[in-house]
């Protein structure tokens, strides 16, 4: 903190360090080489052709956007009431129960996903997509109340109170008021969603057994074997599906009303 | 609210109930049913000696060890970032927070394979070294531990940047201004003032931190040696390799107990609300 010197040159350091892994993966995936170097001495889209000639990697393109769109789908809705009852509602240790929700993001991967594994291989369940979903709606739904709490404060209690002494119902109120109001919220919260499902490793290592190979389990399992460059080509994908829901969520919070500016970071 | 239409509280029930079938179940099913098979005489035997075993006491320290090392690597450069960031506006602050949440938002398995393509016996950064004449022999940067605190690091520095960054920007400027005005010099007034302001920022995010490391399995099953196991490392060995179920739960138990102490202490000294830098 001595000077104004220093702290500038380790920011940019540091910046670079924090970007560059990214960065990297995503030349090395256009690179025309069957091994990694960087630079790449040539550059072509073999390694994408590959992902996505490969019938496997498609398969497992397929089940993790399935996946994906289940837990999005469920943790949303029930993250939004959840968001809702604890913002609006009068009752007694909202802390403690949005710490209790909070826990499947403390609780280690490892041992969430044995429990469900131990539960879906008695019930024959291992490997199928809705429980795979189901169960990554469970990690996804913190992220859901979290986003969505910060969006669900800035809805004026006032415009609830008119519409309610005006005679709409609940459902009403929640359907033409705060749900108009909250969407960019909702809409960030849910893009999240997708997100955490789709780039999970470990509970879908568990459960996809040999028939639902999400894509993040597909490349842990190969580089087990090697770190082939079509790896670099499929990291390079989920990166761009997260900078698709980085500029997507940008883009949607430019929408709020200024009053509403900053949810979840 | 409007007495009409009665409290909103039940909407919380929907949610109550996915967490319950689908996370509270299964975990009490899980140790119920595995730990329940022989008398209780047994089992508590059984689990002093899972957890007295060689290789549970060896994973348990380095676990603790990493966990510890993970913290203070990223606080120590975590610090200046999130600093730098709650000083900064504009199209700085954009830069930075922008290089901050893209890697947060990565897949960790994805950070991870970034990691091995730099550090491994042939990987990009051996290349540079060897290409600029440093070293004659590739460095040993991957398979040992400090290619797990590498790895561990960088996956976790977001959510120390982002805890701390949270507790720093309600710190009031003026305050260091007004030290500066009563004659404090930079680092005086940095380590009177501003960083005891700072530290419940430092106190949240070493214990998420650490929370996070001590249950940490993919970045060390990947980036670590043959002798660097880690609890998380040995309970999924356990039910992948041996099948020891038991011993699968026993450790399974030790670390959930471990991971709620933290985060009930987690919970007493920190806004829940804030967790993994929501709401900045």
């Amino acid at each position: 903190m001595n000077g104004r010197g220093f702290l500038p040159v380790y920011i940019g350091l540091a910046c670079l360090v924090l970007m560059a892994p990214i960065v990297i993966v995503c030349v090395l995936a256009f690179s025309g080489q069957g091994y990694l170097r960087f630079p790449p001495e040539s550059l072509s889209l073999r390694w994408f052709a590959a992902f996505f000639g490969d019938g496997r990697w498609r398969q497992s393109l397929w089940s993790s956007t399935m996946i994906a769109l289940i837990a999005c789908a469920i943790s949303t809705v029930l993250g939004f009431f959840a968001a809702y009852a604890l913002v609006r509602s009068d009752m007694r240790a909202k802390k403690m129960m949005l710490s209790f929700m909070l826990l499947p993001i403390i609780i280690p991967h490892v041992i969430t996903a044995i429990a469900m594994y131990f539960l879906a291989a008695r019930f024959g369940l291992v490997g199928n997509v809705v429980w795979i979903g189901l169960c990554h709606a469970v990690v996804a739904l913190p992220v859901v109340v979290l986003i969505l709490l910060s969006a669900m404060q800035a809805v004026d209690l006032n415009l609830e109170r008119a519409a309610l002494s005006l005679g709409a119902s609940r459902a009403r109120v929640l359907l033409r008021v705060v749900i108009p109001i909250a969407l960019p919220g909702i809409l960030s919260a849910a893009l999240f969603a997708f997100l955490a499902s789709f780039d999970e490793l470990i509970i879908a290592l568990f459960l996809s057994g040999a028939r639902a190979q999400t894509l993040p389990v597909r490349i842990w399992n190969s580089l087990h074997l090697e770190i082939e460059p079509v790896i670099a080509a499929v990291s390079a994908f989920l990166i761009a599906v997260t900078g698709v829901v980085l500029l997507v969520d940008g883009a949607v919070r430019r929408l709020r009303a200024p009053s509403m500016a900053g949810g979840a970071a | 609210m409007s007495q009409r239409m009665g409290d909103p509280a039940l909407m919380i029930l929907p949610a109550f109930a996915l967490l319950g079938a689908l996370f509270v179940v299964p975990l009490v099913w899980f140790f119920i049913g595995v730990l329940s098979e022989e008398s209780p005489g047994d089992m508590i035997e059984r689990g002093v000696a899972v957890l007295s075993s060689r290789a549970a006491v060896t994973a348990l320290i380095t676990t603790n060890w990493i966990a510890l090392l993970v913290t203070g690597v990223t606080l120590l450069a975590g610090y200046p970032i999130a600093y730098y960031l709650a000083m900064s506006t504009g199209w700085r602050f954009a830069v930075v927070l922008f290089c901050i949440i893209v890697p947060y938002f990565t897949s960790v398995i994805v950070r991870t394979y970034s990691w091995m393509v730099l550090l491994g016996r042939n990987g990009l950064i051996n290349q540079a070294l060897r290409a600029a004449g440093l070293t004659d022999a590739p460095l040993p940067l991957l398979y040992n531990k400090f290619g797990i605190l590498i790895g561990m690091s960088y996956v976790l520095m977001p959510y120390m940047i982002l805890t701390l960054y949270a507790a720093m920007r309600g710190i009031d400027p003026s305050l260091i201004r007004a030290a500066h005005g009563l004659g404090a010099s930079r680092a005086y007034a940095f380590w009177k003032v501003y960083f005891p302001l700072s530290l419940h920022g430092v106190v949240s995010g070493s214990l998420i931190v650490f929370i996070l490391a001590i249950g940490f399995f993919i970045t060390p099953a990947l980036m670590g040696g043959p002798s660097d196991v880690m609890i998380a490392m040995l309970i999924e060995r356990a039910v992948e390799i041996t099948l020891d179920w038991p011993s699968a739960a026993f450790m399974s138990l030790l670390l959930l107990a471990a991971t709620l102490l933290l985060y009930a202490i987690y919970y007493k000294v920190t806004d829940v609300r804030r967790m993994m830098g929501a709401a900045t």
